[in-house]
């Protein structure tokens, strides 16, 4: 009897765990969404008045239009750059394990360093304008961090920095599982290399674009640390995005029931993307 | 790749272009780490006076023994090696504790599945992604209920719940691919349930352990959204004492401490992907689902 009950006790812990901290915690910042708390939370039930005052507010429209901007450059960017690697290292290489090492080793960085050394060079001051200065170019401005319409596009440039050796690995090991025999078939056809990559292998690896651009809009959305070291949202809250938003509102503006109803939002475009994306990969392993 | 069979003479080109723009892509991942290096044993005067790569005429230790034992962080002026230890005081015991519940969970999910512990699984699976906007002010409520807000240990319990979702992902998978006969010819010799764990499964884990565990120790040590949250002066993760560092907005930026204390902050992470970078990409992959 004892062993049938073991394995569930010995996962119970965990079971509650889960259901508190993860679901329960969720739902009761879903109800603070909905009341009318500020500093401490009240419990007064209100209805969806927040989220319709949250779309009223010019900064959550700036987060919400930066996170636009910033996912979709930082999605293709990482997508383009991580293919071109992959399929340039997977030429048989020579020295293609120092090069991965090298293209991989930003992601052992937390982004708080990232973006102290990327707010460093990008400094209009003393970063590259004064290089590029040096170097002949006397006229050269860049000073896109302290620019309001710019000041977003610097976090990409980190991110980017950060985030393209991890594409790089998932392509390159799908690459490595592409069949050669298809390949050697097309190339006694009398198929180009350049012919062969464009009409057979980027085709064939659909899942690891697929896979790659989940994950990576889940690492757009959740984007926070590189804000707030790089930009701190600024200049003002131009370079904000939802989670910097919902930090601001909920932690040092004092405005609880705002800052959940943010969480919620983000918490629907993350589920937006990644249920079905579950869903279809447990489908997969079903069927296989 | 396809194999070429005969080489034209606009191979050798193709060669040289392809050497080139790899080793172009190696100068924009490094570049980074070289001006932060050169930048931190810099002087302020040289930093005013040169460029980003001009390398160090008078190299200096200072700004390094500056940001590890005097620089100015929020009202301290101890540097940044009290936030250090505070990091490492919370990664040991949150990687531990996490990884090795982690482990009987996958166990259990793997070879003693029950009615309910896919959903269970797929519950929990679902919890890897949440964006932990989500349950930040609960956790700080609670933290507060608990007393443990303001403490390195509320942090440990932080990272323990929210990478347990995690560890037991890795565990499970791996363990499903262990041949269940292996399991089942122990149970008929009469091995219980925690011999079949201890004998059985745990010497073939050394592999997924060192995933498991360089994972949570990168994903924690680099952790800056708790930290932030949760803790306050003394006890706060060097992620954010090196953010309140670098964005203290006083009279004279030094960048050459900066960039020593950013070095610094990073030094055990990269350790840690230099000696074991190999578990470290695997869990990447097999963690690919939470990025």
């Amino acid at each position: 009897m004892l062993e049938t009950a073991l394995p569930k006790l010995v996962v119970a812990p965990s079971f509650v765990v889960m259901i508190i901290f993860i679901y329960g915690f969720i739902l009761w910042t879903l109800y603070i969404s909905m009341t009318k708390s500020t500093f401490l939370p009240t419990y007064d039930f209100v209805g969806l008045v927040q989220y319709a005052k949250l779309w009223r507010i010019e900064r959550w429209w700036v987060a919400c239009r930066n996170l636009l901007v910033y996912g979709g450059l930082f999605i293709v960017l990482c997508t383009t750059f991580g293919l071109l690697l992959a399929i340039f290292l997977d030429q048989k290489i020579r020295i293609e394990g120092a090069l991965r090492t090298i293209y991989l080793y930003p992601l052992a960085l937390s982004f708080v360093v990232t973006g102290t050394a990327w707010k460093w060079i990008l400094n209009p001051g003393l970063g590259i304008e004064r290089l590029v200065r040096e170097m002949g170019w006397t006229s050269f401005t860049f000073d896109w961090l302290v620019t309001s319409e710019m000041s977003i596009y610097c976090v990409v440039i980190a991110a980017v920095w950060q985030s393209t050796g991890f594409v790089m690995a998932m392509f390159l090991a799908g690459l490595r599982g592409i069949d050669d025999s298809i390949i050697k078939a097309a190339q006694v056809d009398g198929a180009g290399l350049r012919r062969i990559y464009w009409k057979i292998i980027i085709p064939s690896l659909r899942p690891v674009f697929f896979s790659s651009f989940i994950i990576l809009t889940h690492i757009a959305i959740k984007s926070f640390d590189l804000v707030v070291v790089l930009t701190r949202g600024g200049p003002g809250y131009s370079s904000d995005l939802p989670a910097t938003f919902m930090y601001a509102y909920a932690f040092t503006r004092g405005r609880l029931a705002m800052g959940a109803a943010s969480a919620m939002i983000m918490f629907a475009m993350v589920m937006a993307i990644i249920v079905p994306y579950l869903y279809s990969e447990l489908r997969r392993k079903r069927h296989a | 790749m396809p194999e070429a069979i005969h080489k034209p003479p606009s191979e050798r080109a193709q060669r040289v272009f392809i050497y080139s723009v790899l080793l172009l892509f190696v100068v924009y991942f490094l570049a980074p780490f070289f001006v932060m290096f050169i930048t931190s044993i810099k002087t302020m005067d040289e930093i005013r006076n040169g460029t980003l790569i001009a390398l160090p005429r008078q190299p200096t230790l200072e700004p390094w023994l500056k940001a590890w034992g005097y620089a100015t962080i929020g009202v301290t002026n101890e540097g940044i090696r009290g936030f250090f230890w505070n990091s490492i005081r919370m990664v040991i015991p949150a990687v531990l504790i996490s990884t090795i519940i982690g482990a009987v969970n996958g166990y259990v999910l793997s070879k003693w599945r029950f009615r309910g512990s896919d959903t269970f699984f797929a519950m929990l699976l679902l919890g890897c992604f949440i964006p932990f906007q989500v349950i930040l002010l609960p956790m700080a409520r609670t933290l507060g209920l608990l007393g443990l807000s303001e403490s390195v240990w509320g942090l440990v319990l932080v990272h323990v719940v929210y990478g347990l979702a995690f560890t037991t992902l890795f565990f499970r998978n791996y363990y499903v691919a262990v041949p269940s006969e292996l399991v089942n010819a122990a149970r008929i010799d009469g091995a219980g349930f925690f011999r079949i764990f201890w004998r059985i499964m745990l010497p073939i884990s050394t592999p997924i352990f060192m995933v498991t565990i360089i994972w949570q120790t990168t994903q924690i040590w680099n952790d800056f959204l708790f930290g932030v949250c949760f803790s306050t002066g003394e006890t706060q993760p060097i992620t954010v004492a090196l953010n309140n560092l670098v964005n203290t907005s006083s009279a004279v930026k030094e960048y050459n401490v900066d960039m020593a204390a950013a070095i610094i902050a990073a030094l055990p992470t990269l350790f840690v992907y230099f000696v074991a970078g190999k578990y470290f990409v695997r869990g990447l992959t097999a963690g690919a689902v939470k990025g």
